[in-house]
C-alpha cells in the first residue's frame, strides 16, 4: 500500500459540475477522519489515503450517468490511484462512473419500476471482511471525530439480521440505480465475493440483478454501492448505519499503516 | 460528413421505457404494437468516419449494454 505523512487518515472527496451530495459525505468522512474536496478539472489528488466518488448528477447525467465524469482529469488519477491499490468508494453516481470507467464489473441501468424512488432500504452485508464493510457489526459503539479504533472492538452499524446477515438500513434515492451483469461475469464475482451487499428480501425497488445493491473488484479495493451511506451517519436522519463504511475504509487504510 | 449513431438496449435486458411506450399506445387509440424499444441518437458532422467507431466504444455506447448502429449521411 501508499506511504503515509500524517498519522490522521485522509478521504479525498471527488466534485464534478452536477455532483450534489459531495458535502454529506465529506461530512461523514470528517467523522473518522480529514476530508477535502478535490475538483473535477485537477489532477492531484491532495494527498488522499482513500477517494470517495459521492453522489449526484454528474455532467447532468447527460448520454449515461457517468459516461463523462468518467474521463475528467480527477478520475485520470483515480484510476492510478485504484490501480495502484489505493481505497476508492463510489455512491449512486459514483458507482455509474467506476462501472464506465471499468473500475468495477457491470453496469448501471434505469430502474426497472421507472420512478425516481428515494427511501430507506435494508441492506444484507454478505461480505463482511472488506475494506468497506469490516467496521460493520453488531456493537454500541459509534466512532466520532478523532477517536482512536481500539483494534476489534471498534466496529458499529445496526444490530439487525436477515438470514445471519448483518443488515444495514441506509436511504436509496435514484433513478438509474439497476444493476446489471452478464452471466460470465456474475458467476466469477460470486465465486470471487465481490457481490459485497443485496437489497434484503422485498427492498430491491429497481431490479438490479441477483438483487445486488453493492460491489467490489477482485482485488479489493475498489467498492461501489447504489443506496447513500454518507445519509445516514447521524441519529438526527434516523440511521446511522452508514458510518461502518467509513469507518471501515480507515481501519483498513491504519492497518496497511503498520 | 454527417453521421448518425443509433444507440439501442440489448436485445434480452429489460427495457422498462420501451414497455412504458408500449403500453402507452394502446391507451391512445393506437392497436397492434410490440416490441418497442427506446435508445437514443447522436448526430455529429466528422472529417474521419473511420473514427466513429471507437467513439461509439469508448463513450457514446455503453457496449456492456448497448448495441450502437452508425449511419452515414450518403448512405
Amino acid at each position: 500500500m501508499r506511504r503515509f505523512g500524517c498519522p490522521q487518515m485522509k478521504f479525498g472527496v471527488l466534485r464534478f459540475p452536477g455532483t450534489c451530495d459531495e458535502l454529506d459525505a465529506l461530512y461523514a468522512a470528517r467523522r473518522v477522519g480529514d476530508a477535502e474536496l478535490l475538483w473535477h478539472g485537477e489532477r492531484d489528488l491532495k494527498g488522499a489515503d482513500a477517494i470517495v466518488v459521492p453522489g449526484g448528477f454528474s455532467y447532468g447525467d447527460y448520454l449515461r450517468a457517468g459516461a463523462i465524469a468518467r474521463f475528467s482529469p480527477v478520475m485520470e488519477s483515480v484510476i492510478s490511484f485504484a490501480e495502484d491499490g489505493g481505497l476508492v468508494l463510489g455512491i449512486c453516481n459514483g458507482f455509474q462512473v467506476l462501472c464506465e470507467a471499468h473500475l468495477l464489473p457491470g453496469a448501471l441501468l434505469p430502474n426497472a419500476n421507472l420512478r425516481f424512488t428515494f427511501r430507506q432500504v435494508d441492506l444484507e452485508v454478505v461480505q463482511s471482511e472488506t475494506a468497506f464493510t469490516c467496521a460493520c457489526a453488531a456493537s454500541g459503539d459509534v466512532i466520532t471525530g478523532g477517536e482512536a479504533m481500539a483494534g476489534g472492538d471498534s466496529r458499529v452499524g445496526g444490530d439487525s439480521r436477515v438470514g445471519g446477515h448483518l443488515t444495514l438500513s441506509i436511504p436509496a434515492k435514484h433513478s438509474w440505480g439497476r444493476y446489471h451483469a452478464d452471466e460470465p461475469t456474475l458467476a466469477a464475482m460470486d465465486e470471487n465475493g465481490q457481490i459485497v451487499l443485496r437489497y434484503a428480501p422485498g427492498e430491491n425497488f429497481n431490479g438490479s440483478t441477483h438483487d445486488i445493491a453493492g460491489v467490489r473488484n477482485e482485488r479489493g479495493n475498489v467498492f461501489g454501492l447504489m443506496p447513500h451511506p454518507e445519509h445516514a451517519v447521524d441519529e438526527l436522519s434516523g440511521s446511522t448505519d452508514g458510518l461502518c463504511i467509513f469507518a471501515s475504509m480507515r481501519l483498513a487504510v491504519e492497518s496497511a499503516r503498520v | 460528413m454527417r453521421a448518425r449513431v443509433l444507440i439501442r438496449p440489448k436485445a434480452g435486458i429489460l427495457d422498462p421505457q420501451g414497455e412504458a411506450v408500449q403500453r402507452a399506445l394502446p391507451a391512445l387509440g393506437f392497436e397492434g404494437v410490440a416490441n418497442v424499444h427506446v435508445g437514443r441518437l447522436v448526430e455529429l458532422d466528422v472529417q474521419d468516419a473511420g473514427q466513429l467507431e471507437s467513439m461509439c466504444e469508448k463513450l457514446l455506447a455503453n457496449p456492456l449494454v448497448e448495441d450502437y448502429e452508425i449511419v452515414l449521411a450518403d448512405s
